[in-house]
């Protein structure tokens, strides 16, 4: 394996050149405009060979995708922020239409007030669409995830797109040592076609996304919640099978940080992790019991896992970056709904920090326990809003 | 009832995907075979493709999909079509 | 220039579909398919073809057909395209979309493909208004029309979508209309061999949207060129030519009155009330500037821009 220097945004668009993508179409937006320009090189260079539509907005680049994976090609976009809420009714198509296309988005905040800068606000706001959503903490597993994601999407059993989230600048454009795959490896482990029963094929014509009446739109939506629970496991295996194939697996739908023996869990995704690991290691060394569990994946929704990854712990601290304003925490939410019919739940306790890319230090995060067991000691979870400047933002 | 459809909406090329459209008729197109020149122009202005055409060269109406419009009727050069009311004799 | 007895026998979009009886959209179809012999895919973004099409699990395409959403038909087909000819699949990729979903909604992805001169075949049926959500405005209603959202007769002169097209410089524009079809299927044809980014306008009087009985359908898509409310041309590598019947319509004289175009249709049956005489004439005076600009344009040797 060759190792390099690379960025997030670097590591993702080699993972689309060593998946040999063959229809590339996007249009480009800060923090992840880096991305499509590598891709560019590669196929102007042709290390890459595909075609790259340089259409006219991100609406149009998902509908040439879907156009092209309609068509039997592996297909790619990416996007932030505004370009994926400006896409978004051709998310819902890209799941809707069983389209195995990879997106990779570099989460950032939603406008107005205008932000470059990082929040997972974007991709939450599509959690509905019926695609797959992963989360990468690292450049290396960037890399890996794209690679990852088609052999998921492509799974018969899956048949979904899959968007690979990675945060605005703190990943897409933080440099860090990755080791590339060989392209042999990769052809071994992703199948050079997609799969069949989704190609327009003039010699036998049909008509797709035709109007479903009442009677039978029910059960197609249905299908979809169908494939994601099949990606649940797909999902695993995949992940699995890579780790034997090149030494690096990333815990399938979570990453579980130290939780054997923890007593209190920091639960959140994307690259702060990296932080809540650190803060973790520190209240270690003070006595602390602290454990982390990354969401690799929210779409679906890893509740088995979770519930096992709690087990034994008196209180989480669920850290959303992003706010839904009348909720106000999303995966706070989410984990609650996960653990509510067992039997036995920790306290959860959920903490929305870091919007429009405010930073949050592994201090932070150690505060963020430190409020969590005050939680757990008068009995109440409820949520906080981190670090808002002139106090409020919450009830704990 | 799920694992019976196909992945999504796919449909099949189907004559009368809309059932049997020559049900919503209020007059049907009548060829008067004596005035009929066999200009094909009813063939080729039918919207619906309800005009069939014969082997030996003749048309005729495929009354379970012509939807009465008479557009045939309003184009035949030679007034050999006439609209009749339907259910009417 | 083809025949009636040339046209294939054989139908592309099969009867007994959803089509109100007299559709244009649905003989402009049939045309299509006589016209490339079926060997083609469709792509078909909302609008009254959709509901065409019928229910899951029927339909009456005999040719491969993606269903799309309203704004993105062309960026859809430029996708595909590029994924069939990955797969070494030489088929024409044919857009149908109404004027809505092209001069409307449609146009930022349009006019994108078009600027990259994508290998498809783009074809407007224009009815003139949204006519599949209940005839509301849209950019291609003429001055003066009723629609269900301009009540009093549209004061806005509409876009002309085909020099708009050429504006793009694209190898292959054309007017037709679904009361020519030989002409159609020629251009539809000729479009087919070309390429690079071909568009075709095609004008398709609807009996449910315009108020006229559904057997005055062609006749009035006739009326239309013989008034010259419509003109018939294509734009090749830039040069226009008149074709069919408006070639020999330049000259105002051989024109029939406009008014025997709008007589027949209930949604311009207040023009012709003497209380509207400015509509009237502003709606006159669109045509004769349309027909201006064409006279310019052929007296620089066709040269568009």
């Amino acid at each position: 394996m060759a190792r390099a220097v690379l960025s997030g945004n670097e590591a993702v668009a080699l993972g689309v050149k060593l998946a040999r993508v063959q229809v590339v179409a996007a249009y480009p937006i800060t923090p992840q405009t880096t991305i499509v320009e590598k891709i560019a090189e590669y196929v102007d260079r042709g290390e890459l060979k595909a075609r790259f539509i340089t259409v006219e907005s991100e609406h149009s680049a998902m509908a040439a995708c879907v156009g092209a994976a309609a068509g039997g090609a592996r297909a790619f976009t990416a996007t932030s922020s505004q370009g994926l809420l400006y896409m978004s009714e051709m998310v819902f198509w890209a799941a809707g239409a069983r389209l195995p296309i990879v997106m990779a988005v570099v989460n950032r905040a939603v406008a107005p007030p205008w932000s470059i800068w990082c929040d997972h606000n974007d991709a939450l706001s599509q959690r509905d669409a019926g695609w797959i959503q992963l989360w990468a903490e690292s450049a290396q597993e960037a890399l890996d995830m794209v690679i990852q994601a088609y052999r998921v999407a492509e799974d018969e059993r899956v048949l979904l797109p899959v968007m690979v989230n990675l945060d605005g600048f703190l990943l897409s454009h933080a440099y860090e040592p990755v080791d590339a795959p060989e392209q042999a490896l990769v052809d071994r482990f992703l199948p050079e076609k997609t799969p069949a029963p989704y190609w327009i094929d003039p010699s036998n014509p049909r008509s797709y996304g035709t109007i479903a009446a009442p009677d039978t739109y029910m059960e197609f939506r249905y299908k979809v919640q169908e494939a994601m629970e099949n990606a649940a496991r797909v999902i695993e295996e995949v992940d699995e099978e890579w780790g034997k194939l090149t030494g690096r697996r990333y815990g399938g739908l979570l990453e579980r940080y130290r939780c054997d023996d923890a007593e209190v869990g920091l639960i959140l995704a994307g690259s702060w992790a990296g932080d809540a690991k650190e803060a973790a290691d520190a209240l270690r060394r003070k006595g602390l019991r602290v454990g982390v569990i990354r969401l690799r994946a929210t779409r679906p929704f890893p509740a088995e896992r979770l519930a096992e990854a709690v087990e034994g712990m008196d209180a989480v601290a669920v850290v959303d970056r992003s706010l839904s304003p009348g909720l106000p925490s999303v995966l706070a939410a989410e984990v609650k709904a996960a653990l509510y019919d067992r039997a036995r739940r920790p306290l959860v306790k959920g903490f929305i920090a870091g919007l429009g890319g405010r930073d949050v230090t592994p201090l932070d995060f150690a505060r963020i326990v430190e409020l969590t067991l005050k939680s757990l000691k008068e009995g109440v979870g409820g949520v906080e809003c981190y670090g808002l400047r002139g106090g409020g933002g919450g009830d704990g | 009832m799920a694992s019976e459809l196909p992945l999504t909406a796919i449909a099949a090329p189907t004559k009368g995907a809309a059932g049997r459209t020559g049900l919503w008729r209020t007059e049907r197109p009548v060829i008067d075979y004596s005035k009929c020149v066999g200009c094909l122009l009813c063939w080729l202005y039918c919207p619906e493709g309800a005009v069939i055409r014969r082997g030996d060269g003749g048309v005729e109406i495929d009354y379970d999909y012509c939807k009465g419009c008479g557009i045939c009727a309003n184009e035949c050069p030679a007034k050999a079509i006439a609209m009749v009311e339907e259910g009417v004799g | 220039m083809v025949t009636v007895r040339e046209l294939p026998v054989e139908e592309y979009w099969l009867p007994g579909h959803s089509a109100c009886p007299g559709c244009p959209a649905a003989l402009g179809l049939r045309m299509l398919g006589k016209a490339l012999g079926g060997r083609f895919v469709l792509v078909v973004p909302a609008g009254c073809t959709t509901v065409i099409q019928g229910i899951y699990p029927r339909t009456p395409s005999r040719v491969p057909l993606l269903n799309i959403a309203f704004a993105a038909s062309a960026s859809a087909a430029s996708g595909l395209k590029a994924a069939l000819e990955l797969r070494g699949l030489d088929v024409p990729v044919v857009v149908w979309a109404g004027d809505g979903g092209t001069v409307d909604i449609g146009l930022q992805a349009l006019s994108g493909a078009a600027e990259r001169n994508e290998d498809i075949l783009y074809v407007c049926y224009d009815n003139e208004a949204y006519q599949n959500t209940g005839i509301q405005r849209s950019g291609s209603t003429p001055a003066g029309a009723w629609t269900t959202t301009t009540p009093s007769g549209k004061r806005e002169r509409r876009k002309d979508a085909a020099l708009i097209l050429a504006a793009h410089r694209v190898p292959y524009v054309a007017t037709a209309s679904v009361a020519y079809p030989l002409d159609f299927v020629e251009k539809v044809r000729k479009a087919a061999s070309i390429k690079g980014f071909k568009y075709i306008h095609l004008h398709a009087p609807c009996p449910t949207g315009w108020r006229f009985p559904p057997s005055k359908m062609v006749e009035v898509g006739r009326l239309a060129v013989e008034t010259g409310a419509w003109i018939l041309y294509e734009v090749e590598n830039g040069v226009l030519k008149l074709t069919g019947r408006s070639r020999a319509l330049l000259d105002p004289s051989k024109r029939r009155p406009l008014e025997d175009y709008l007589r027949l249709q209930g949604r311009f049956a207040h023009l012709l009330r003497p209380e509207n005489r400015e509509q009237l004439e502003r709606l006159k005076k669109s045509v004769d500037e349309a027909w201006e600009t064409v006279r310019a344009i052929l007296e620089r040797g066709g040269r568009v821009f």
